[in-house]
Order: C-alpha cells, then sequence, then structure tokens
C-alpha cells in the first residue's frame, strides 16, 4: 500500500504568504478568546471542592441542585460527568474551616435532597496549591522552549530553532485559544498534554530540517525555496503516516478513555493536527525568511595559496 | 551489510528475557491478604507474632494460602476476599482485645499472587496510584511561621532567665513580630548582654536599636538556624503522621515530603476520610512524672487499691509502675531527643535537650531526688503510655539529659522517636484532598487500558497493511517497548496514575513515528535505486539522526513536565520520559535485529517486503518546472497525490552520490 506518490515536488514556497496569514489569523482568534471568554480553569488551579457521585439510576439534576441550594450552598456547578449517572458538583473555595469538611457536607445534603448517590470522588485544592500550579506550569512551558531553542540550535542553525520554536508556540496558543472558545475545562493533564505537543510538533520540523540540512548539503544550484519544498514533499508521506498514527492511538483514548481523559486526548488532536500544519506551512517559510542558505551547511573549503578556481593545487 | 555481531543480539535477548521477567508479576495479579503489624513503636511484630497468627487462624479452622513475616509485619495470603475478611475479625479480636487501647495494626491488603522466586529477585507488579485503586490523598502545608514564633517564644524564655542568672539589668523582653527584642536603659548594660547573647545563642543575629533611654537589642533567627529549624519541624511531623496513620490500619502509607514544608499522605483503600482527618490532627503530650515508690504501694494498686494521686501503668517490658499524677514537666519543655550513645560507656543512650526553664525545673527534681526513677508518658486521647521510666543517678543541670542502660540501639531509636512525637513541631493544615472510591479506580484501570490496547490494535493493522513485512516488524519492535516500559515501571516501583497509562498509550502512538522515518526511508533508497541490502542499512543509519534529535526534543518537554509537575502531571512525565528511553532501544536496535536476522543470513535479496515502492520520486528542484507539466490525458498515478513531470537525467545527476555504494 502506499499513499503517497509525488512524482514534482509540491511548490509550498510560492504559497508560503497564504498560509502565514491563516496562520495569523488563527493566531489573533485565539489570543482574542484568551482574552474575551479565559480558560475555563479546573479546580486544580483555581482551588476549590470537586464532588464526583453515581446514582444507580439516571440522576435527576435539578433534584440534585435543589438540594444543595437547600443546604445553603450558593455558587454550586450541578453537571453530569460522562454518563448520565454520574453527576459532577463543583463548590468554589469558602471560609478557611468549612472549606476541609466539603466533602463530607456535600453527602449530608445530598442523602438529604437527592438519596441514593455513592462517593466516587472528592477533590479538594486550597488556594495555594492553584496559583502556584499556574505558575510552575507557567516555568515548564519556559524550560522546554529554552531547552528546544538551545538543542536545535547546537544540532541545526539559530534559524531554525527559532522558526521552529515560533511556530509550535503558535500551536499552544491554538490550543488554548480553542479551549477558551469552547469552553472546555483546562485542567493539569490538559496541561501535559499541551506540553507533550509541543515536544512531538518540534518533531514534526526536525525531521522536515533535517532533510533541509541533507538536500543543501546534496543537491547544488538550487534555490532556498527549492530545497524546503523537496524537504516538505519527500517527508510528507513520513509526516501524515506518523501523525495518524498517534493520532490513531488518541481517537482511541477519545473513544474508551471516558470523560477524565476526554480534554487529554482532546488538547492532543488539536496539537497534532495543528502540528502538522505549523511544523511544514509556518516554521519552513518563517526558516526562508530568516535567510537560510546552502553555505550555512556546506563547509567552506579553506583557501589554499595560488590555487585555481576550483581550489586544486599540484 | 546487514548483519549484527553475536553480541548485539545476545544484548536484545537478554533485556527482553529481563522485560520479560519483570514484565510477568504484572499477570499474576494480587491475592487478598491480611496484615499484622505494629501499632507501637515499643513493639515488635516477630516470629512470635507469627505462630501466634497461625495458631488463631488454626485454630477458628480458617484456611489460608500460606503466611510469611517481612519487615512491615506479618502478612497472610487467602483465597477470597471472605475469608480474608473472616480472618480479618478473628485477627483484630485476637491481638486486640480492646479496640479503645490497640495494640497492633490489622489491616486488609492486596499481595502479588506472583510465585515466590519472582518476588524473591524484586520483581513485583506495578505501584498503582491512589485514582486507580482508591483511597485518600492529603496534602499537608507545615506552617513554618508557626514553628518559628514558637521557638521565638521559648527563645524568649530563655533569655529571660539568662538575664536573671548572669544579673542583668533589662527593661523587657518579648517577641515582636519575627525577632526578640531586649529593652535596656543604659548601652553598658545592653554591651554586657550582648556579650552574653553572643556566647550562649549562637542561633541569634543581633542588632542595636533605639536611642537614649529606650535601647533595644533586636535578635533575629539566622537564616541557617530557621532551616534547621524548618527541617526539624517537617521531621518531626512526619514521624508524628507515621505513629497516627498506624492506627488507621492502612497496609501501606505513604508519608512523603513534598517542596520545603509539604507532606503528602496517601492512604490507599482508606474511605473515611472523616476519621483520617481527625487522626491526622490530634495532638499528643508528652509528660514527665515522678514514679511512686512507697513500699506496699504497688502491691496495693495491683490488687486493686490505687493509692489517692498515683496511677498505674504498665511498662514497656510488662512489669507494673505506679506513677504520680502530679506532673514535673511537660513536652513543651523538650527541645529535642536523639538516639546516640554514652560517652563512657558507649552503651546506647537517648539524648533529651530542654529549654532553659525545663532545664531549671529539671536540676531541681533531680537533686531531690537522687536514687529515685521518673517515667516519662505519652498522653494520647487522654490514655498515658510509659515510654521510659529510668533513674535518677545524679542532679543533672544544664538542660542536657541522658537515658542509658538496658537499652539496644533499635530500643533507644523507638525511644527518641517516641519522644520526639510527642507533640507537633508546627501547626499544619490540609490544603489538598482527593478521595477516590475504589470503583472509580477499576474503572480508570478499565478505561486506560482499553485506549491502549485499542489504539495498539489500530496501529498495527495499519502498520502490516501498508509496509507488510517491515510494518509487522515495526509492530514487534512497538510491543517490545511497551514490554520494556511495563517492565521499567515495574522495576523502579514507579506509581501508575491514570495519566501515566494516558501516557504509555501516547509515547506508543508516538515511538511508532521511528519505525515509519526508517521504513519510509528505505524504500526512498529503494526507489533510487539502491540494492535491497544498502537500501536496509542506509535507511536505518540515515534515519537514526532524524529519530536521535525528534526524541531529544520530546525528552526536552518530559524533563520538563518531570522537574515543575505535581501531581498528574508528574505521572504523566514520568512514564513519558521512561517510554522515550525505551522507544530508541526497541525502534532502532530491536527492529534492525529482527530485520537482520529476516534478511541478512540471504545471500541475494531480489525484493524487500515493504509495500510499494516502484515509482520515481520527486527530485530536488523539480517544482521549478512548470506547473501545468502533468498534461492533460496523461496517465493518473495511483494514490492521493500524483503529478508528472521530474526529468530522468536531472535525477541522475544529483543522486548519483547515493549510487556509488
Amino acid at each position: 500500500m502506499e499513499f503517497f506518490r509525488i512524482r514534482k515536488d509540491i511548490p509550498f514556497m510560492r504559497h508560503a504568504l497564504k498560509f502565514n496569514i491563516v496562520s495569523l489569523v488563527t493566531f489573533v482568534a485565539a489570543v482574542f478568546f484568551l482574552f474575551w471568554n479565559g480558560l475555563n480553569l479546573s479546580v486544580e488551579f483555581t482551588g476549590g471542592t470537586l464532588v464526583e457521585v453515581n446514582y444507580a439510576q439516571p440522576a435527576d439534576l435539578e433534584k440534585v441542585r435543589g438540594a444543595m441550594a437547600k443546604a445553603g450552598y450558593g455558587e454550586v456547578a450541578v453537571q453530569n460527568f460522562g454518563s448520565s449517572r454520574d453527576v459532577l458538583i463543583r463548590l468554589p473555595l469558602q471560609a478557611e474551616q468549612a472549606t476541609a469538611k466539603a466533602g463530607e457536607a456535600v453527602m449530608a445534603a445530598l442523602d438529604a435532597g437527592a438519596p441514593g448517590a455513592t462517593l466516587r470522588r472528592v477533590e479538594f485544592v486550597g488556594p495555594q496549591v492553584g496559583k502556584e500550579l499556574a505558575e510552575n506550569g507557567a516555568m515548564a512551558l519556559l524550560l522546554v522552549v529554552i531547552g528546544i531553542v538551545i538543542y536545535l540550535a547546537f544540532r541545526f542553525e539559530w534559524r531554525f530553532a527559532v522558526s521552529a520554536i515560533i511556530a509550535n508556540l503558535h500551536d499552544v496558543i491554538i490550543i488554548l485559544g480553542c479551549f477558551a472558545c469552547f469552553g472546555w475545562e483546562f485542567s493539569l493533564s490538559v496541561l501535559a498534554a499541551v506540553l507533550a505537543v509541543l515536544g512531538y510538533s518540534v518533531n514534526e520540523s526536525v525531521v522536515v530540517f533535517d532533510r533541509v540540512r541533507e538536500t543543501f548539503r546534496k543537491a547544488r544550484g538550487l534555490t532556498t525555496p527549492q530545497v524546503l519544498d523537496h524537504a516538505i514533499t519527500s517527508t510528507i508521506s513520513r509526516t501524515i503516516i506518523t501523525h495518524g498514527s498517534t493520532q490513531m492511538m488518541v481517537l482511541a483514548m477519545l473513544i474508551f478513555g471516558g470523560e477524565t481523559l476526554h480534554n487529554f486526548a482532546l488538547a492532543l488532536t488539536i496539537g497534532i493536527c495543528f502540528g502538522i500544519y505549523s511544523s511544514v506551512l509556518v516554521a519552513s517559510p518563517l526558516v526562508m525568511w530568516l535567510g537560510v542558505s546552502r553555505e550555512q551547511f556546506v563547509k567552506v573549503k579553506r583557501q589554499i595559496e595560488g590555487a585555481n578556481a576550483d581550489g586544486a593545487v599540484v | 551489510m546487514n548483519r549484527y555481531p553475536l553480541w548485539k543480539y545476545a544484548t536484545v535477548v537478554i533485556a527482553l528475557v529481563i522485560g520479560l521477567l519483570y514484565t510477568l508479576p504484572n499477570f499474576f495479579g494480587e491475592s487478598p491478604a491480611v496484615q499484622v503489624s505494629s501499632a507501637k513503636a515499643t513493639l515488635k511484630v516477630d516470629t512470635q507474632t507469627l505462630a501466634r497468627v497461625e495458631s488463631t487462624l488454626q485454630a477458628a479452622a480458617v484456611g489460608n494460602d500460606g503466611l510469611f513475616l517481612d519487615p512491615v509485619g506479618v502478612k497472610v495470603r487467602f483465597h477470597d476476599t471472605d475469608t480474608q475478611l473472616k480472618a480479618k475479625d478473628l485477627l483484630e479480636k485476637e491481638f486486640n482485645p480492646d479496640p479503645e487501647n490497640a495494640q497492633y495494626v490489622v489491616a486488609l491488603n492486596l499481595l502479588s499472587s506472583s510465585p515466590q522466586w519472582l518476588t524473591g529477585m524484586g520483581a513485583l507488579p506495578m505501584y498503582l496510584g491512589l485514582d486507580l485503586r482508591g483511597g485518600v490523598h492529603f496534602l499537608l502545608q507545615v506552617d513554618m511561621k508557626g514553628a518559628q514564633t514558637k521557638r521565638l517564644d521559648s527563645l524568649g524564655a530563655d533569655l529571660r532567665t539568662l538575664m536573671r542568672d548572669k544579673n542583668i539589668r533589662h527593661a523587657g523582653i518579648a517577641r515582636e513580630g519575627e525577632r526578640v527584642v531586649l529593652r535596656f536603659r543604659d548601652a553598658e548594660t545592653r554591651e554586657r548582654a550582648r556579650k552574653v547573647l553572643a556566647d550562649t545563642q549562637p542561633d541569634l543575629q543581633l542588632a542595636d536599636q533605639g536611642q537614649g533611654e529606650d535601647l533595644k537589642l533586636v535578635g533575629n533567627l539566622r537564616p541557617e538556624a530557621i532551616k534547621r529549624l524548618q527541617d526539624y519541624a517537617l521531621k518531626q511531623n512526619m514521624t508524628t503522621l507515621h505513629n497516627r496513620i498506624n492506627e488507621l490500619g492502612v497496609a501501606e502509607p505513604v508519608i512523603q515530603q513534598q517542596g520545603a514544608d509539604r507532606i503528602v499522605v496517601q492512604l490507599p483503600g482508606v474511605q473515611d476520610t472523616a476519621k483520617a482527618k481527625d487522626i491526622l490532627g490530634r495532638t499528643a503530650t508528652l509528660e514527665i512524672r515522678m514514679v511512686d515508690d512507697t513500699p506496699g504501694a504497688l502491691e496495693a494498686a495491683q490488687a486493686g487499691e490505687v493509692p489517692f494521686g498515683s496511677e498505674l501503668y504498665v511498662e514497656r517490658g510488662g512489669n507494673p509502675l505506679l506513677v504520680k499524677k502530679q506532673v514535673v514537666l511537660t513536652g513543651e519543655r523538650l527541645t529535642d531527643a536523639q538516639p546516640g550513645f554514652d560517652n563512657q560507656t558507649q552503651e546506647p543512650a537517648v539524648h533529651l535537650t530542654l529549654d532553659s526553664a525545663g532545664a531549671r525545673i529539671f536540676k531541681e527534681v533531680t537533686r531531690e531526688n537522687v536514687g529515685k526513677r521518673m517515667a516519662i508518658l505519652l498522653i494520647e486521647k487522654g490514655k498515658g503510655e510509659v515510654v521510659t521510666a529510668p533513674v535518677i543517678r545524679d542532679e543533672i543541670g544544664g538542660g542536657r539529659v541522658q537515658i542509658s542502660g538496658r537499652m539496644s540501639t533499635t530500643e533507644a531509636n523507638d525511644t527518641a522517636l517516641l519522644l520526639r512525637a510527642g507533640s507537633l513541631a508546627a501547626p499544619m493544615e490540609i490544603i489538598e484532598e482527593r478521595t477516590i472510591g475504589p470503583s472509580l479506580g477499576a474503572d480508570n484501570i478499565k478505561k486506560g487500558f482499553d485506549s491502549t490496547l485499542w489504539g495498539f490494535a489500530a496501529i498495527a493493522v495499519f502498520m502490516i497493511a501498508y509496509y507488510t513485512l517491515f510494518g509487522f516488524v515495526s509492530v514487534v519492535a512497538l510491543s517490545v517497548n511497551l514490554l520494556f516500559l511495563v517492565a521499567l515501571l515495574s522495576m523502579l516501583q514507579a506509581t501508575l496514575t491514570l495519566p501515566g497509562i494516558a501516557a504509555i498509550a501516547l509515547t506508543l502512538g508516538m515511538a511508532i513515528d521511528a519505525n515509519v522515518l526508517i521504513n519510509e526511508r528505505i524504500r526512498e533508497e529503494l526507489r533510487n535505486g539502491m540494492t535491497p541490502a544498502a537500501a536496509i542499512s542506509a535507511g536505518y543509519e540515515r534515519a537514526f539522526a532524524t529519530i536521535l534529535d525528534s526524541n531529544v526534543t520530546t525528552l526536552i518537554a518530559g524533563i520538563a513536565l518531570l522537574i515543575f509537575g505535581s501531581g498528574p502531571v508528574r505521572g504523566f512525565a514520568v512514564v513519558h520520559c521512561l517510554g522515550i528511553l525505551t522507544s530508541m532501544f526497541s525502534a532502532v536496535v530491536v527492529s534492525r535485529a529482527l530485520v537482520n536476522l529476516i534478511y541478512g543470513g540471504r545471500r541475494k535479496i531480489n525484493s524487500l517486503a515493504i509495500g510499494q515502492v516502484a515509482w520515481q520520486a520527486a527530485a530536488p528542484g523539480s517544482a521549478a518546472a512548470p506547473a501545468g507539466a502533468a498534461a492533460p490525458g496523461a496517465p493518473a498515478a495511483k494514490g492521493i497525490l500524483a503529478a508528472k513531470g521530474a526529468r530522468p537525467t536531472q535525477l541522475k545527476a544529483n543522486l548519483g552520490a547515493n549510487k556509488a555504494k
């Protein structure tokens, strides 16, 4: 079986500007949603209490809400979690003493108003933890960015490093933008997915860049856009197949992983789709505009005194 | 050229065998068990306890699948959970006849049912996190400020005594925020005080303040003293937590330090958070009292007539002891207790340090009671326990007390631990709590397992369909990767959580990249006219640099997560990082070994089973040809994307270098 038989390099670079405009528009939209809607942060970041209960029959959310209201909980979010029998109750942070006991209090309230619930899990996160998690997340992102830039600059060229990281940070912003736009919950595992995708997408750029370097060394007399076109075309089969395989795994998580893994898999899906796009169609034009050329990869032969134009001496 | 030296095959085989051995325990599952361990540091579980457990079970005719003693306690395996519960009740009754005063922890547990020889070589099943097996997780924040204030308060009391002893007149000593302020009326007295303080209080950093009649000497704790104080507070809190959790009857509690001022407590299997919290937050106090040695009083007490003002206790050795109710000193005066050795006799000993007020009282008491015994009691839940009851040999001043004699090193350790456990060094607060029901845990395992299984199956089917034999080799390499990953997780006993399972799935999905790279490269080299044997060799070699680069960048992300992640993110990162490392080995070395086995032995290879390759690939720069080169009516090539127009002559020139091989 063979999906890709490309007998001629696809002139990606001719359309570089168009791709970049598309990127820019998506990026601006993502930033807009991030500021407009903000991220729907999970309890882990905001602090608060989360109680998951399970009913033998499909749960009556109104009844649960009523029970909670009767017990004096004002701002409570009650929703189904995964199935109609599982209910997730979210409480905001309350006065210090009450928070630690919230789990038991909720169960007591449910027993009174909407009996038959069994406790599945309770999560209580104090206000100190959330802030720290957000800071650590930002630090992790920074470390990944710096680490990757240094490694790529060392292995390739600073131009590659800079364009790869810009392209992939643009992915990260777009993932976050999607989460903000649709109001999906942004939890710690989503953060892990985002960072994993960042490392993974850089892979993609690395594979293309590797081929760019190789083509520069091997083929003479080609313009930079031609080299880039060739590198992308000859790796596109691998790009699609690899991402397809990874996506199959992520799809399995999306289907079988239940509610807990749902957003994790969702972040990965967006990351993988945009990863292909950005590392091929954003990173490569950036490299071109940053002025990559053959001389940066081919060692300039030492000039020997008196040698002719070919460098030959007798 | 496609042959591995013997040692490379040997490495692969050895790695596989080790991988299999360590993965094996995960297949045996776990059997229900009951664990009997000591609830008190003073009580040891030994072969006698083992015999007692055995006879108890025999007497009640409860069958078991074997019992053994390990450093934790006696563990008994059972055939099913019904017998397990029955045995637990039975043992509970036998070992803790008085439930109010439990001597032993009788807990339900799960034991790996893998054969003895596997367990013997340290091959254990993966350690499942709380989200997979259910239980309670607490994150406790130690109030370091509180510990510091407490220390400064006691320091203030010390300074007052010191000033009085040295006859230095001060105008008041008080703690103001995070410092101690001493007031003086004249500069000369302040100078004297400073000298004394510099000699006796190395922890304090002194500074002058104020003028005229109101002169101040301000003492701050030195940073290193604060550091020491915090370490000490944390250690002491952890010790205390350990002792208390023992009471809950948890088989494998986890109590770990996290960061500078936090403690993680994980209690697998516990569902009753209220009770857990109650026990974690309880305080114990230490009391030093005199032993009532009035002739005949002890005998009378044993007969049931406890003299007024005394209480009857049982010593560690089992001897009865009559202790006066009047408290000489409380644990607050005790600043430290450490196990050590007697300077002269080299016998094991416990060294106590008292604060100055405590030292003064202790000096008086010991002076008046030479030759008599004193008892140190740990009071918890209103009930006391005699930790030790030494004889006073001499008057003891200076606040440094040593308890020695008839003590083993372990006993000295235990006693010091108990003494320190007397009170929490600093208040703690629960800042994170997570309760996971057992049904949710089982659900999570199933979900994680299903995702990995189906994802893996989909990839396997696709790879074999697309790359035929080479696809099969890739799938084998991927399974080996999974095997190594599980083996490594079992070996390291790293905690596996649901995000960890997700990481396994994701790592597998990403690891296939290496094989896709290799296979695509081999196809490409074939297309460029290489012989099959050369194409294999070139494909693996050229793809390796790319694989390395891409894995390093992924690893950078994994390590960042590992450093800054906590909780679920950490669980994800550990597996992710390990998976990248194992995938490097399996995708490159193992798959090459297989390919070499298949093709390396043949004298002449006509073709490779790697799917279709016979068509002309794009040449560098071919896009420069006019866009309309794919003339209308030209035969359309199969595949999604097809274009025509590469010029053969140019191809030859560009790829001539490859053909030289």
